[in-house]
């Protein structure tokens, strides 16, 4: 009975979906639960800092540099068609702010950032590491997780931040520099136009979410994989993609509340 | 099955009998569906968390790679208890950390970092790092697995020292005969779960079970069979009978 086969294929991949889901709730819960112990021992959390954000600042600035360029490029080309080049700025940095800083970061973060967390907690699990610190009554969420996840959400809306400011200026670079826009009508009409609050705070805001299910996801995917050379790599895999879909879906349930309408 | 203080006992049997599942449900990784584990007069799965770890605390396990920390040195590594379960002022820690080191021999090595040891070197270190606390129950899952013959007596001999300096209890999980009955004091075969054989090394050694003789000879005939159950080999390869 091919439909009955695929039903019940449909029911298993469901059933093990919600039960991932709960998983990774109870895991969050816990991470939130212990996380105490992280902040009495903050250098524990500026050590990932510094393999989490510091590692990859050098993505997030080109990245963010040609991306505002390529913003300057296009921006250009489409707004001299109705006489409006000097609002190039305002363009590039609404662009920046409210979209590409926060949801770009994001992804980037996620391929770096996160597939090395993934990787270095499923192999941690796969060479005994962490039923080491178990036995050694040491709480691996508490030591090896939390810190982890703590440094991700701070790092992630300041790589946004940061990709932003670079892409505003490689908009400027392009636009002012190379093709010769008004540099008095680049940056005052940027400064008019984007409100601190509801453009700034608002991408500042999506990249905390993005930041918190990014390492959520790339944490619970290394913990929970099968400690083998081929589950390391299935979450390794499954970190990216699914932390790509999520922010990409994010993203646009986020925009429809802040910015839908307005 | 019980194991008297300051006594080395060996648990021996296949791969696949229930011996490391053993050493897990000792120090409380796994839930027994039946019967118990007692530790220093404590039921370990009605232990709740904080019992658990404090219970942990005066355990050691020294896992069969070493499972040494890859992103610390090697002293940070036998540190990592003292600093996660003492109040010890560094200077002191430091003190601790390089008399352990030397014990199993390689003070020389604090400075470097997992990737730079041997397999033998590794297990010392671990050992080191497993006897950081002076526990009371040292548990080892295959100590001698993969080593070279020197390496493995250094690691059969420390297992001893160790034991009788600390006073400890010592659970070796192995399947390496001849080694591990040079040095225990009393060795268990399990088979599919269950004790099948018991006695000391003697005992052991002159047994006339069938299966016991099998293992600890080497020997290719016996109980257990060299084939894994599987189908019919002619029908397998498409041979008719004629």
């Amino acid at each position: 009975m091919p439909v009955a086969r695929t039903l019940r294929g449909i029911g298993r991949r469901t059933i093990d979906a919600v039960w991932r889901i709960g998983l990774a709730t109870r895991f969050f819960a816990q991470i939130l639960l212990y996380s105490g112990n992280s902040f009495r021992r903050f250098h524990l959390i500026v050590r990932e800092l510094f393999s989490t954000g510091v590692m990859s600042l050098i993505i997030i600035v080109v990245a963010g540099l040609f991306v505002g360029m390529v913003l300057g490029l296009q921006g250009y080309e489409t707004l001299k068609r109705y006489g409006s080049e000097s609002a190039l700025g305002v363009m590039v940095a609404l662009g920046l702010v409210r979209e590409l800083g926060p949801v770009v970061a994001a992804l980037l973060f996620a391929s770096r950032a996160g597939s090395a967390m993934t990787a270095e907690i499923g192999l941690m699990k796969a060479t005994e590491q962490i039923s080491a610190m178990e036995m050694m009554a040491v709480n691996p969420i508490a030591r090896i997780v939390a810190p982890r996840f703590w440094a991700g959400v701070i790092s992630m809306p300041l790589l946004a931040a940061l990709f932003s400011a670079m892409g505003v200026f490689g908009g400027y670079f392009v636009g002012v520099v190379q093709i010769g826009v008004d540099e008095g009508s680049f940056w005052s009409q940027m400064q008019a136009a984007v409100d601190f609050r509801h453009d700034v705070m608002n991408g500042v805001l999506k990249s905390f979410v993005f930041g918190t299910v990014v390492t959520i996801i790339a944490l619970f995917e290394g913990y929970d994989a099968p400690p083998t050379a081929e589950g390391v790599s299935g979450a390794t895999t499954r970190t990216v993609v699914t932390s790509s879909l999520a922010i990409l879906m994010l993203d646009f349930i986020l925009t429809a509340m802040m910015f839908g309408g307005s | 099955m019980t194991f008297p203080k300051g006594k080395l006992i060996a648990i021996m049997g296949l791969s696949g009998c229930g011996k490391t599942t053993l050493l897990r449900h000792i120090g409380g990784a796994l839930t027994p569906t039946k019967g118990y584990v007692k530790v220093d007069g404590q039921i370990i799965h009605e232990l709740d968390q904080a019992g658990l770890y404090a219970m942990r605390r005066k355990m050691g396990m020294l896992f069969q790679f070493g499972a040494l920390f890859t992103d610390m040195s090697v002293y940070d590594n036998v540190a990592f208890q003292m600093r996660e379960h003492t109040d010890l002022p560094e200077e002191l820690i430091h003190d601790l950390v390089l008399m352990k080191l030397h014990a199993v021999g390689l003070r020389g090595t604090h400075s470097l970092m997992p990737s730079e040891l041997s397999g033998g070197m590794a297990r010392r270190v671990a050992l080191a790092r497993t006897v950081a606390l002076d526990p009371m129950l040292i548990m080892y899952d295959e100590p001698f697995a993969g080593l070279d013959p020197i390496s493995l007596t250094v690691v059969g001999d420390l297992i001893r020292r160790l034991n009788d300096a600390l006073g400890a209890t010592s659970v070796v999980v192995t399947h390496d005969v001849q080694e591990s009955l040079k040095i225990v004091d009393y060795v268990y075969f399990m088979a599919n779960g269950v004790i099948v054989e018991e006695g000391t090394p003697d005992e052991i050694r002159n047994s006339q079970k069938d299966w016991v003789r099998q293992f600890v000879h080497g020997e290719i005939d016996g109980p257990v069979p060299f084939h894994y159950p599987g189908g019919d080999y002619r029908q397998d390869l498409n041979l008719k009978v004629k």
